[in-house]
Formats: C-alpha cells, structure tokens, sequence
C-alpha cells in the first residue's frame, strides 16, 4: 500500500476535522478506551458545531479524579470549549456523580442537545450504520421514553421499536498496537466501543500505545482489520 | 435489635441467588459489591457490558489496571479463562438471553416489577446507559436499593413516578429491611431484617405486601 497511514502527531492526525462534521469517540466513557490525545488535539483544533457520538459524555477533569486517582481529560473538554452542538449516546451524565459534569452544564444552559440512545441500541445502529443496513428492530426500550416516536412492530408475538442506522465523519479510537496497515489489537476492556465505531466512519484516526511492522501481529489475533482504519498515531504510555 | 443492613450486607445477600456455573451481570453503584460475595463452592462468570465475561475481585489499591475495569469504572482483577469482546458483541449477548441473573439498583420499583433506575427529577441529562437493555434481555433481574429515600419516602411504590427503564421486569427487591419477591398476585415479604416486624416494612411500602407462609429473617 502505497499510502502512509501513520501521523506525526495528534494535532496532525485531527487537523482537518471541520465545523459542523458528526464524530464518534470511542471507549467506554471513562479512562480506558478512550481516545485521550485525540480529543486533547481536537480541542486544541477547535473545531465547532460537533455533533458527538460516545456511550458517555464524560465528567469533566475535575470529578475524573473520582474514576481515576489524579484525573485525565475526557469527553468534557469539548463540551466546556462549547464545541459541541449535540450529543447521542447512552450516559451523558452520570447520576452517581454531582451536576457538575460539563456535557451537564452545557445541557442545563440549553447550549447542548441530548440524544439518548440505550447502550446496546447505541452499539447496533453503529454497526447497522457500518454494515449499510437500514435500521432493525429492537425490544429495548418498549414502554419507556426510548420508544417516541419510532415506529413499533409486533414480531413473533413480541413488540419491537425501529432504530435507524448510524454513521459519522470521523471516528477517533484507542487501539493497544497497531502495524502500519492500521492492522488492530485492543487491550483489555478497553476495547468496549472502539471496535464498533471504527467501522462506521469515512475516516477513522487511531491512537495506540506501539506502532509495529505488517507481520508482527498475529493475523489470528487481529481485532479490527485495516481496512477500516485511515490514520495512525502513536503516543507514548 | 432492630437493625437496617448497609450496602455490603444488601450485596451479600443478593449474592446469595447467584447459582453454580450462572453468568451475572452487576450494575452501577451497590451491585458492583455483589463480585465480592460469592458463595463458598460456587463458579459465577461476571458479564460486564463494556465487554468482558469472567472477571474477578474487585482489585486492590496496588493492582489497580484502569484497562480492565467494570462497567461501575471499578478496576477488577484478572481471573483464568476470562475474554474481551467489543460493545456490540456484549449486547447481543445481554439481549440475546445469555445472562442469567442481572443486578441493578433503583430509584423505584412498582407492585408489577416496573423498574426505574436511570433518571431522576432536577437530572434531566443522566442516561440509562445499559439498564434498558439488560433488563428484557436478562433471564431474571434483580434490584438492590435502600427500602426509602433519604427523606423516608417509600421507594416501592403502585406506580413508579421517575422514566421507566422496562415494565413488569423485576423479580425480587432486596432492601436494606427485606426481601421482596415480585409475584403474579402481588409483593410477597420473603425475609426481614433482625428487628423488624412486618407491619413496619409495610409502612414503608405504598402497596400492599402479602406475607410469605414462612417469613423469616433475612439470610446472611
């Protein structure tokens, strides 16, 4: 392959992320999974008008240290430079946490719009979105808020909501290792969404702690195959 | 002595449930302690959604890995035969049925088993994360909670006032005073804290409770 995957940098990888465009952030939520240096760039980037997909919107720095003894930056960055117009996910604030998260500020402000989505239902319209499918049917949610307006079906005996797919212009991940194909393997569970979104963006920019030569992973162990992944960068642990 | 059980002790008896080879999903907050109480001889495989079946204890202080932790962002400690798969796959296990009990807390439960457990007022941004799904996909969930608010309001209640997470899911409420099982004919008392007489539970709980013929002290 003639073309050269792996970026200098974060601010390199993240460069062209423009006003307006639809990223999905991969982990879970807290530290691990998430795509730290990534998103550190693309709030030094400044992009604006972002519409977010992540399982969670994060707790801001200051109640990190909550999760993780001495803090790491997270989702909440964006929503405290105010790049964010609005977010799909399942967690956008945690209810075991105080109100202070800044996706929660923001969103009490009126200056960010929630869209909830059940985590596993989040999951599938990703991979919908990544396998061009249209939608299908799910069980979750049935009586509850999840439910308005969507259309709803009764299959089998049991009644179903209608999701629709997901896709995105960019999508920012945590890998362990990579080779320089874009070749992925995970560590532990910070694997969680990263796999998933990976292959449902036009571009999606990976961190990982080590670069590697095509052949020095195990083909049988490889997670996410490099078709999916445009851009690689490594950031020291 | 009348006495009301803490956190740990709710977790332990919910525990309790957990039969030999059951593979257990444990929710945010109180039933993340459930990991530490198994019972003596039996295997359980903890299922957490953000991908990982077959963990551990909670890890100590110095053995701490923040890439291996539950969907509580607890670190959990290694254990042999253990797996990772990505969200996607994890959901279709949860949805799929392959989880036999599930472990949640609420905020209310209803006389039907209606739960809701993700939203509260004055909170209109907190999610349900993955209740929603593990709930109709689980082969029996379960709650832990205390038995009222801070405020001595009753938590178990005709109908629940807060966003529901699914109706008519769960099976039985362990609280801080009893055990409540969710029955086609109502809310059966099964088991009371040291102390308690029945008719004060049932002041504490808006709908009626049928007392179960052999009605005793909570198990520990």
């Amino acid at each position: 392959m003639a073309v050269n995957k792996v970026f200098a940098s974060p601010d390199a990888a993240v460069a062209d992320i423009f006003d307006g465009a639809t990223i999905m952030i991969g982990g879970f939520g807290s530290f691990g999974g998430l795509p730290i240096n990534l998103l550190t760039a693309l709030s030094r980037q400044g992009a604006k008008n972002l519409t977010v997909i992540s399982n969670a919107g994060g707790v801001g720095f200051e109640l990190s240290d909550r999760i993780k003894p001495g803090g790491y930056p997270d989702v909440g960055i964006l929503y405290e430079k105010g790049q964010v117009k609005k977010f799909i996910g399942s967690v956008p604030a945690l209810g075991g946490m105080p109100p202070t998260a800044p996706i929660e500020m923001a969103f009490n402000e009126g200056k960010v719009e929630i869209e909830m989505v059940p985590q596993g239902t989040l999951a599938e319209r990703i991979r919908a979105g990544a396998g061009g499918l249209g939608g299908f049917y799910s069980p979750t949610g049935v009586g509850t808020v999840a439910e308005k307006g969507k259309e709803k079906k009764v299959i089998n005996g049991r009644e179903y909501i209608l999701e629709l797919p997901l896709t995105a212009d960019f999508a920012l991940i945590k890998a362990h290792k990579a080779d320089t194909l874009g070749n992925l393997v995970y560590r532990g569970t910070a694997r969680c969404f990263n796999p998933v979104m990976a292959t449902a963006a036009k571009t999606t920019i990976v961190e990982v702690d080590r670069i590697v030569q095509p052949g020095e992973i195990d083909p049988e162990a490889v997670v996410t195959p490099h078709i999916y992944i445009h851009r690689v960068v490594e950031v020291a642990e | 002595m009348k006495m009301r059980l803490d956190e740990q002790t709710i977790a332990l008896r919910a525990a309790k449930e957990f039969q030999d080879g059951n593979v257990v999903n444990l929710g945010y907050g109180m039933p993340g302690l459930c990991a530490n109480f198994i019972p003596e001889g039996r295997t359980i495989f903890f299922q957490s959604e953000n991908g990982v079946l077959g963990y551990g204890e909670l890890a100590p202080d110095e053995e701490k890995d923040y890439e291996l932790i539950n969907a509580c962002d607890q670190p959990v400690t290694r254990q042999p035969g253990m797996c990772f798969f990505d969200s996607g796959i994890s959901f279709d296990m949860i949805r799929g049925g392959h989880i036999d009990i599930v472990v949640l807390g609420a905020y209310q439960v209803s006389e039907k088993g209606d739960l809701a457990n993700w939203g509260r007022p004055g909170r209109p941004a907190t999610g349900m994360g993955g209740a929603m799904d593990l709930v109709i996909g689980a082969k029996r969930a379960i709650v832990t909670m205390m038995h009222t608010t801070k405020d001595g309001e009753p938590r178990i209640v005709k109908q629940c006032t807060y966003p529901l997470t699914a109706r008519e899911c769960v099976s039985t409420i362990f609280t801080d005073i009893a055990v409540i099982e969710v029955a086609p004919k109502g809310l059966v008392l099964k088991e009371i804290a040291p102390g308690w007489l029945s008719e004060e539970v049932q002041k504490l709980t808006e709908p009626k409770l049928i007392i179960a013929p052999d009605l005793h002290e909570i198990e520990l």
